[in-house]
């Protein structure tokens, strides 16, 4: 291979030199207007050009330095005819070439002189031209041959408005030579094919692919005739080139040339002739890539349709969307063993024209993703990655389109599509549907669609059979994520429906194992907390008792979802949802219910919260929402209370009792609720706090040498404070006097440890006391009692 | 122009001049030592007269036996030389025996002279048309002069001119049919006409059409025929593919040619053949060979 490049470079060299040797006689009898030297000398250089050793690069190379010294030529041409030397003499003079390819260069290049001249119409002319260069049968120099003619002609076509127009039928006499110029170079082009050893095949499709386009020039210059109305189009220059493309049976020809017909002529032209173009397709050769170009043909027409409105009607008065779609699956009967990809591909681009052109027709979208299903089923699942990459893309379309999944829920072939994805394929389509509906904030607001949108999503929702692949654990929180944002997406005004989706919802989380639970369990609680929220409001209108959405049923039901946590197991999280539930029961006056959530989160903490750690801030959650609590009896109150103070004593760590007992005295002053004010238990509380600290002090003083920190003490004061100003009685100037005391004792004493923070607690809360003094009224009545 | 030819040394000058030597077309002509001349061009059945002007050298006198001009029609054959066939021969005396002193110019005149045949310079042969003054002398021997001219004939147009039309062929190799507009053409006519494909299963490299001329000479076993390649115009290049048309346009003035001559005076014959000749890629040749008349039109 090697050697050949390189002897193609001596030759190319050596044609070059004897090209420039010959220009160089042909300038000087151009110069001195020597016009017979001039013929001879521009005809030995254009002998330079009957070479058969070049490839077409090369040979293009050797073209081009022909065509300027070519232009020299007609110049002087044009000189010499206004010196009185008559034109048509030239055009027989130069004829008189013993070889035919400089013959014929000079002819063209006189016959360019000649058509300018006007001394004949120009359509005799070209048709001349055309006919003659037929004596070029060698594919290379024909082809080039002819792009000069082409080159020379084009604007000296006698078109409409053109200086050289004719008669009448002056535009069809322009048509008729491009095409018939067109006509022949695609058949040596073809030809190139056929010729030569097998075994050089992909070579000679290499060279094929660098000439193509000499061939498509023409379909540009055609597109370029102003006079080509649609008239003309439709009856003439179409079939015409359609009728070359299909019979020259040439796979890359076509392939090339059907794209050519598209890109280059107006998209109103194809709209209106869409069932000749579109009938070609099943005529062409098997292995062309029709796909291709049958997306790039709906490609335009889409951007057509959306470059204005006023075109669409245009579409409707054609029946595009029928034209195409029997089009392609006509396309696709005929070739039968087109890959997937390629069915994807077609159906993809047909179905974005669709939603450009019909973004009413949801039954068209419906129906051509049932055609892609058809053509899908029994293939498995898609192995390669760009099908997958198309299928994506035939799904996401319709949610880009109508910026909400109701309409794509609205399709019911959309999830038969989406069975053909792989899983981790079904997960990034998810993925797209869910970031389309939090971009939209649309909001899915049947149980249906709810239905529908889940099983969509349900690679997201639970794990498919062959997930072996270790996730990243960032992705998978990402994912998991959207999953929750989504859920809280979810709304319906109608709390029937409201439940029926909770309901829906329910049912797929719940089959989405551990690793999920987590993070779809709370949206799911929190929105149906929502719709509690909701009916309580209404309450007092609708006593509906047959409805099935009261909170009593929600509260069944959340009680189940939770549930199904203990089996992550993430009870920290359940207690704090049990916790949110008696809360929301608490706002519904549901007694029992509230007390069925308590006894799961006490259940919970006894039986799975073991860690320290969680047990004090699931001790806290507990006190908090209890003291909030306002349903329960006294008896249930106190059971739970009882409880609460119980399991605040039995913590591990010293401060951390302290500080659960002291916070439980809240639960026996509430300061809304006139049953709930029992200043003995609460001073009880504090007490015991006190108990605690002191034991923490001395615990201190045994293991360490030096008493702890006074913080606690400062807390309990500030505890203290609290209840004092609320007017719990057993809460005595005295008692608040004495602890202050204690806490300077402890502070100044000397093994005391010096600690800023309870330095600065313990100034800022006798700050508060003195502040209260100055308020004066009746709190600071009281506080005057108190000596600093 | 023309000195002294057959006279030991010049005696006198003999001068041939034509009454409408001014206006007359002058020709090219070659003459046997390759020189051209020009000369004039006269049609069958024209008048030749002129002037014949004799004037002896510095002052002397010339006697002679009686002055002539001929005009004689000859055919030369090169392999037989020096032995002229006249065709044609006429006489006129212009002058009675006696002496020239001094310049004397003579009249002459043939009229409507029966010129058939066309002058004509082939490989083998040819056909001269001469003015041949001759000085009888006794003693001294003559002095003769020549003054050649030119004959060219005009045809009409002919009546029938059809076109030639032919399928020729190798079985299963190459089937071509080809056609050319007509079958007489005048020198200046342009041949027009096409080569269509009907079967190529050899590789093609090249067409060429070619124009032959085929000089016969003498006859029975002693003709010699002698064929020239005058054109050779490449018509295409490159394999065509089955039902391709190649269209066939020669110009036919940029080539010396002459009418067809049939059989001239029993003496030689003149004829032109197109031959389609197509090379394939061994270079080997397929060719086929069609006689086309070539004759003179009055334009021309």
């Amino acid at each position: 291979m090697h050697a050949v490049t390189e002897d193609e470079e001596k030759w190319l060299a050596a044609g070059i030199t004897g090209l420039q040797q010959n220009a160089f006689y042909m300038h000087r009898a151009l110069d001195s207007n020597n016009l017979k030297d001039a013929l001879k000398y521009s005809a030995q250089m254009l002998s330079e050009l009957r070479t058969s050793r070049l490839s077409p690069q090369k040979y293009y190379e050797l073209y081009m330095r022909a065509f300027d010294e070519l232009r020299k030529l007609e110049m002087f041409f044009r000189e010499e005819t206004k010196r009185g030397c008559s034109v048509v003499e030239l055009y027989e003079l130069v004829q008189h070439a013993g070889n035919i390819l400089p013959r014929l260069y000079l002819l063209c290049t006189v016959g360019s002189v000649y058509i300018k001249s006007k001394e004949a119409p120009a359509k005799d002319i070209l048709k001349d031209l055309v006919e003659m260069s037929r004596g070029i049968q060698h594919p290379l120099r024909g082809l080039f041959l002819r792009s000069y003619l082409s080159q020379v002609s084009r604007d000296k076509l006698p078109d409409l408005g053109s200086e050289y127009e004719g008669d009448a039928d002056t535009v069809s006499d322009a048509v008729e030579f491009v095409l018939q110029n067109f006509t022949e170079m695609n058949k040596l082009w073809v030809r190139m094919q056929h010729q030569g050893p097998a075994r050089e095949k992909e070579k000679r499709e290499k060279e094929r692919s660098e000439l193509r386009d000499l061939v498509g020039k023409n379909l540009h210059v055609l597109s370029q005739i102003e006079g080509v109305d649609l008239d003309m189009y439709r009856e003439t220059v179409l079939p015409r080139i359609l009728e070359q493309v299909v019979n020259c049976k040439d796979e890359i020809a076509q392939g090339y040339l059907m794209d050519c017909i598209i890109q280059v002529f107006p998209d109103e032209y194809h709209l209106q002739t869409l069932e000749t173009l579109l009938g070609a397709f099943p005529q062409l050769q098997p292995s062309v890539d029709i796909k291709m170009v049958l997306s790039r043909l709906m490609e335009r027409l889409s951007n057509y349709a959306a470059s204005s409105a006023d075109v669409l009607p245009e579409f409707f008065q054609v029946e595009a969307f029928a034209k195409l779609s029997s089009a392609i699956s006509k396309v696709i009967e005929a070739q039968d063993d087109m890959p997937v990809f390629g069915v994807v591909t077609l159906y993809s681009s047909l179905l974005t024209f669709t939603l450009q052109v019909h973004p009413d027709r949801l039954d068209y979208v419906d129906q051509i993703l049932g055609a892609c299903v058809k053509k899908l089923s029994g293939k498995g699942k898609l192995e390669d990655n760009k099908s997958r990459k198309q299928i994506v893309a035939l799904l996401s379309a319709p949610l880009e389109k109508y910026n909400d999944i109701d309409t794509a829920l609205k399709l019911s072939n959309y999830p038969n599509v989406m069975e053909y994805l792989d899983d981790g394929t079904k997960k990034e389509m998810a993925s797209v549907i869910i970031q389309s509906i939090m971009k939209n904030k649309s909001l899915i607001s049947t149980s249906e669609k709810v239905e529908a949108l889940f099983e969509l999503i349900k690679g997201l929702i639970k794990d498919l059979e062959e997930n072996l692949l270790e996730l990243d654990e960032e992705d998978f929180h990402e994912e998991q994520n959207s999953v929750a944002r989504l859920i809280q997406m979810l709304h319906n005004d109608d709390p029937e429906e409201m439940l029926k989706i909770i309901t829906t919802v329910k049912k797929h989380i719940l089959t989405g194992g551990a690793k999920r639970l987590p993070f779809t369990v709370p949206p799911l609680i929190f929105n149906s907390l929502k719709l509690i929220r909701r009916l309580q409001n209404q309450e007092e209108t609708v006593a509906d008792e047959d409805a099935s959405a009261t909170p009593r049923k929600i509260f069944q039901l959340l009680n189940q979802i939770i549930e199904a946590l203990s089996s992550v197991p993430k009870p920290e999280l359940a207690l704090r949802l049990y916790l949110q539930c008696a809360e929301a029961a608490d706002d519904c006056d549901l007694e029992p219910v509230a007390y069925e959530f308590f006894t799961q989160a006490y259940l919970l903490y006894e039986e799975e919260i073991s860690d320290s750690k969680s047990q004090v801030t699931a001790m806290h959650l507990i006190i908090g929402t209890l003291q909030r609590m306002h349903v329960f009896g006294v008896e249930n109150r106190d059971t739970l209370t009882h409880k609460a103070t119980g399991y605040s004593a039995k913590l591990l760590k010293k401060p951390d009792q302290c500080r659960a007992v002291y916070a439980c005295s809240h639960l026996f002053w509430v300061d809304d609720q006139d049953s709930i004010k029992d200043g003995e238990r609460v001073l009880l509380c504090l007490k015991r706090a006190l108990r605690i600290a002191n034991a923490v002090q001395q615990m201190a003083n045994a293991t360490r040498g030096s008493s702890g920190s006074v913080l606690l003490f400062i807390e309990i004061l500030n505890k203290y404070l609290y209840f004092f100003e609320k007017g719990v009685t057993q809460i005595t100037v005295a008692s608040v006097q004495s602890l202050i005391e204690l806490i300077t004792n402890e502070m100044q004493g000397e093994n005391s440890t010096s600690d800023p923070t309870a330095d600065a607690f313990f100034a800022s809360t006798l700050r508060f006391i003195q502040f209260q003094k100055d308020k004066g009224g009746a709190v600071g009545e009281r506080y005057e009692a108190i000596k600093l | 122009m023309n000195y002294l030819i057959g006279a030991f040394k010049p005696a006198c000058h003999i001068a041939v001049t034509f009454s409408d030597g001014k206006t007359r077309k002058q020709v090219p002509l070659k003459k046997e030592n390759g020189q051209v001349v020009m000369v004039p061009l006269f049609h069958s059945q024209e008048n030749i007269a002129g002037k014949i002007s004799i004037e002896p050298v510095s002052g002397k006198k010339v006697e002679h036996n009686g002055i002539k001009v001929e005009l004689l029609g000859q055919i030369e054959m090169y392999f037989d030389r020096n032995n002229f066939y006249d065709f044609t021969s006429l006489v006129r005396e212009l002058d009675v025996p006696g002496e020239i002193y001094e310049r004397k110019t003579y009249p002459f005149e043939f009229s409507t002279v029966e010129m058939p045949y066309e002058t004509y310079n082939g490989v083998n042969v040819r056909l001269r048309y001469v003015l041949k003054v001759t000085i009888s002398r006794g003693y001294a021997g003559s002095i003769v002069e020549y003054q050649d001219f030119v004959v060219r004939n005009y045809s009409p147009p002919p009546p029938i001119n059809n076109s030639i039309k032919m399928e020729v062929g190798i079985e299963d190799c190459l089937h071509i049919e080809f056609e050319y507009n007509k079958s007489k053409y005048h020198l200046k006519d342009v041949i027009i006409g096409k080569i269509y494909f009907l079967l190529v299963r050899i590789k093609i490299k090249n067409m060429d059409l070619e124009i032959r001329r085929r000089e016969s000479t003498g006859s029975g076993p002693n003709t010699h025929v002698e064929t020239e390649t005058l054109a050779k115009f490449e018509l295409m290049d490159g394999a065509p593919v089955r039902g391709e048309s190649i269209p066939i346009r020669l110009f036919l003035s940029p080539y010396e040619l002459t009418p067809t001559y049939r059989n001239i005076n029993n003496k030689f014959s003149v004829k032109y053949y197109l031959n389609l000749v197509l090379v394939d890629e061994e270079d080997r040749r397929y060719f086929k060979q069609q006689e086309v008349t070539i004759y003179r039109a009055e334009s021309s």
